[in-house]
């Protein structure tokens, strides 16, 4: 596939709602490469909340939303791994054998999750602009298992000569947010952010990076909780605070 | 062991997770049992061709499980091997004692078996006079202990050497306290060789059943199960109905697939293929045969499409030991015989959703079970179905217990995130009332328990959408 001149930007609703800076480091970053970016004011959330928690219909309502929205043959760029394999992978399944099977299949076909698309499709070379820092890497179970993005993540942030990335020692370990599950059973969640914490804090890094804002929601809250002054970060907003520097 | 009324699953919960020991333990020995697998399946295409054959081979042999299930009577029966049909736990019981009693015992040595923890066999052998001893070195160790398993595959899989040293000291008589692992796994096989000579009915389990040779194959490392199914003079053996393949070509592969997943092992150090009792002339085995084959609810879990995957298990364990909730909190802490994410969807539907259906809230939907099982279960999909079962209206009750957690509240908050999902206005104005809140939302609910562990979430002044529109993104 040649690059695209033109690419739909899915924000999601964590990032609507609580991380606008990485939302718009991301599409930055899409703009740098001389591609322009579309945000449909329409758009809302993938419905992943509601499909997890076993709210099919109303899931199924709002992810039909997002289709009609997203209508016309751009890509679609999403800074999240969870919420790209519910759109990629989870609504051909929940519209099989239905009339929106089809356009379910065109929609999910389009779906890139943003590090990937940085990678594979614009073949973004950076320039690191940045002082010598200390990070370390959590890689999102969805981004991992569903969008297979965790190399294209890593190897952005190898791009980065002074950024020294140490690995947590369960780098692949769920960090405990799960949606709804950190509300429904908030003591096992609590232990495995916990643990993700204690990794984190072993890694003596200052910056614990991710792609996925659920995951930063999570272990930033418990850090902030913990007193520790670690900063959680989505690779989007890392990436442009050491590429451009002029943030708006 | 405990279910229904005195299931206190966030009770159990708690307790575990405030037992530094069982999780210390829990970690080193999933960190053992983690590292061998990927040791032993390092090739990762042939390792992905694999499961899809383990799946395929699986799924064919459910696609027509009854025809198959006919075939292995009719073949283990001219083998000279009595098979026995029961549709509930406590038939399942009755035929064992039955047998049991028949040759007048007042005990039987065990091999591991799943399905007979299923049937609380043990307890009800108890209640009937009749002693059943396990044999299997881990379940040796809880029994004595009064314990139930807590891992499939690793039941002691919870304690340690110091405690098991703990419990030979204390539970065997004349035992001298040594936590040397040699020593004390002489201990127990000084115990349990008195018993294998002395007993008359062995108990096992069944890891497939061959329906084309009427051949039961059992896999174990400890030789204890070749000893329960050839040492006495009458071999029961147990099995869920779902374990039937359909020929002897299914089983390397799956055999591959199991021990690999199990324990990081190419081939078990025993591999029992039981394929008749003794014959004449032949000096030594079982002169009686029986399969017990269970139904206990697989019927019903079969004919679901979607559902039915539950049954592909072979009891390998290893999506216990990937999974990150099942680490922290232990077998136990599950309440039934089942833990870890097949307990999660296999319980529920054994159960009912309205005494089980705790455990499928019980999951992040990580997806690493789902990475590494052997026969490719959808086990993420699968809590999604269970979790939207137990919301489901109307007739249409595919679990038992459907429905059962319907409420208005959560009915009235998804209806609502609907709306705010679907109309523009509703979404700018959500937004800008979380925006006004940044982090002073009140700590009710879920916040509550969210803020148990983190601080609030804060809600940028600024939403994306607004952003993106300031900034000039178009729109289109």
């Amino acid at each position: 596939m040649r690059k695209p001149d033109k690419v739909y930007f899915f924000g999601t609703c964590l990032i609507d709602m609580a991380f606008p800076e990485a939302g718009m480091a991301a599409i930055r970053l899409i703009q740098k490469e001389g591609v322009e970016v579309i945000f449909p004011r329409q758009q809302s959330c993938c419905g992943q909340p509601a499909y997890n928690s076993g709210f099919m219909e109303e899931a199924a309502a709002v992810a039909r939303k997002q289709i009609r929205v997203f209508e016309r043959p751009y890509p679609i760029v999403v800074p999240s791994g969870s919420c790209a394999g519910m759109m990629k992978l989870h609504y051909p399944e929940m519209f099989a054998g239905t009339s929106m099977a089809s356009a379910a299949h065109h929609f999910a076909e389009r779906v890139f999750e943003w590090s990937s698309f940085l990678v594979r499709m614009l073949q973004v070379r950076y320039r690191d602009l940045g002082a010598p820092v200390k990070a370390t890497w959590h890689s999102s179970c969805h981004a991992m298992r569903e969008m297979g993005a965790v190399t294209d993540a890593k190897s952005l942030i190898g791009q980065f000569e002074n950024v020294e990335l140490v690995p947590l020692q369960r780098e692949e370990e769920c960090c405990g947010f799960g949606g709804t599950f950190s509300v429904k059973q908030p003591a096992i969640s609590a232990a495995m952010v916990n643990d993700k914490i204690d990794d984190i804090v072993n890694t003596g890094a200052s910056t614990v990076l991710a792609g996925d804002c659920g995951c930063l929601l999570n272990i930033n809250g418990a850090m902030a909780h913990r007193g520790l002054a670690i900063e959680g970060k989505h690779l989007a907003e890392f990436i442009w605070e050491r590429t451009d520097g002029n943030r708006t | 062991m405990a279910t229904a009324p005195s299931f206190d699953f966030d009770g159990n919960v708690d307790r575990a997770l405030a037992d530094g020991q069982l999780r210390t333990n829990l970690r080193r020995a999933m960190d053992i049992l983690v590292e061998k697998r990927r040791a032993v399946f390092d090739d990762t295409e042939n390792l992905q061709a694999l499961r899809s054959a383990g799946n395929a081979i699986k799924r064919r042999a459910l696609s027509k499980l009854p025809q198959l299930l006919e075939k292995l009577e009719k073949n283990c029966e001219k083998n000279g091997i009595r098979v026995h049909w029961a549709e509930e736990t406590q038939e399942a019981n009755r035929i064992v004692l039955d047998i049991v009693r028949s040759h007048g015992v007042a005990e039987v040595v065990k091999g591991k078996s799943m399905v007979s923890e299923e049937m609380h066999l043990n307890r009800y052998l108890a209640d009937h006079d009749v002693e059943a001893l396990e044999t299997d070195l881990g379940e040796f160790i809880i029994q004595l202990n009064g314990e139930t398993p807590s891992h499939i595959i690793v039941p002691a899989i919870h304690k340690n050497k110091d405690e098991v040293a703990d419990i030979f000291h204390e539970k065997i008589p004349d035992t001298p306290y040594t936590e040397d692992v040699e020593a004390l796994t002489a201990i127990a096989r000084k115990v349990l060789r008195k018993r294998f000579a002395a007993a008359k009915v062995g108990v096992s389990g069944v890891n497939f059943a061959v329906a084309e040779t009427g051949t039961l194959l059992l896999v174990e490392n400890e030789g204890n199960g070749r000893m329960c199914t050839t040492a006495p003079d009458v071999h029961v053996a147990v099995m869920g109905l779902e374990k039937v393949v359909e020929k002897l070509s299914d089983v390397p592969p799956l055999l591959r697939l199991l021990t690999g997943s199990a324990t990081g092992q190419l081939i078990t150090t025993y591999v029992n293929m039981i394929t008749s009792p003794r014959k004449e002339a032949e000096k030594d085995g079982p002169k009686e045969v029986h399969l017990v084959i269970l139904d206990n609810g697989r019927s019903r879990i079969l004919a679901d499409p979607e559902l039915r995957q539950t049954l592909l298990c072979i009891r390998c364990g290893t999506c216990l030991n990937h999974c990150p909730v099942y680490l922290r909190i232990g077998g136990h802490a599950y309440g039934h015989v089942y833990p870890g994410p097949i307990g999660k969807i296999l319980t529920p539907q054994m159960e009912g959703l309205d005494r089980a259906g705790v455990l499928a809230l019980a999951s992040s939907l990580c997806g690493a079970c789902a990475e590494v099982c052997p026969v490719k279960i959808p086990i993420p999909s699968l809590i999604r179905r269970l979790r939207a079962e137990s919301y489901a209206g109307g007739d249409k009750k595919a679990v038992p217990g459907g429905g059962c957690s319907r409420n208005l509240t959560e009915t009235m908050i998804w209806k609502g995130w609907e709306l705010v999902n679907l109309m523009p206005t509703a979404n700018r104005l959500s937004l800008k009332a979380a925006g006004l809140l940044g982090g002073r939302a009140p700590k009710i609910g879920p916040l509550r328990k969210w803020t148990c562990t983190r601080t609030s979430p804060v809600f940028a002044r600024e939403s994306l959408h607004e952003r993106t529109k300031k900034e000039g993104v178009k729109d289109e």
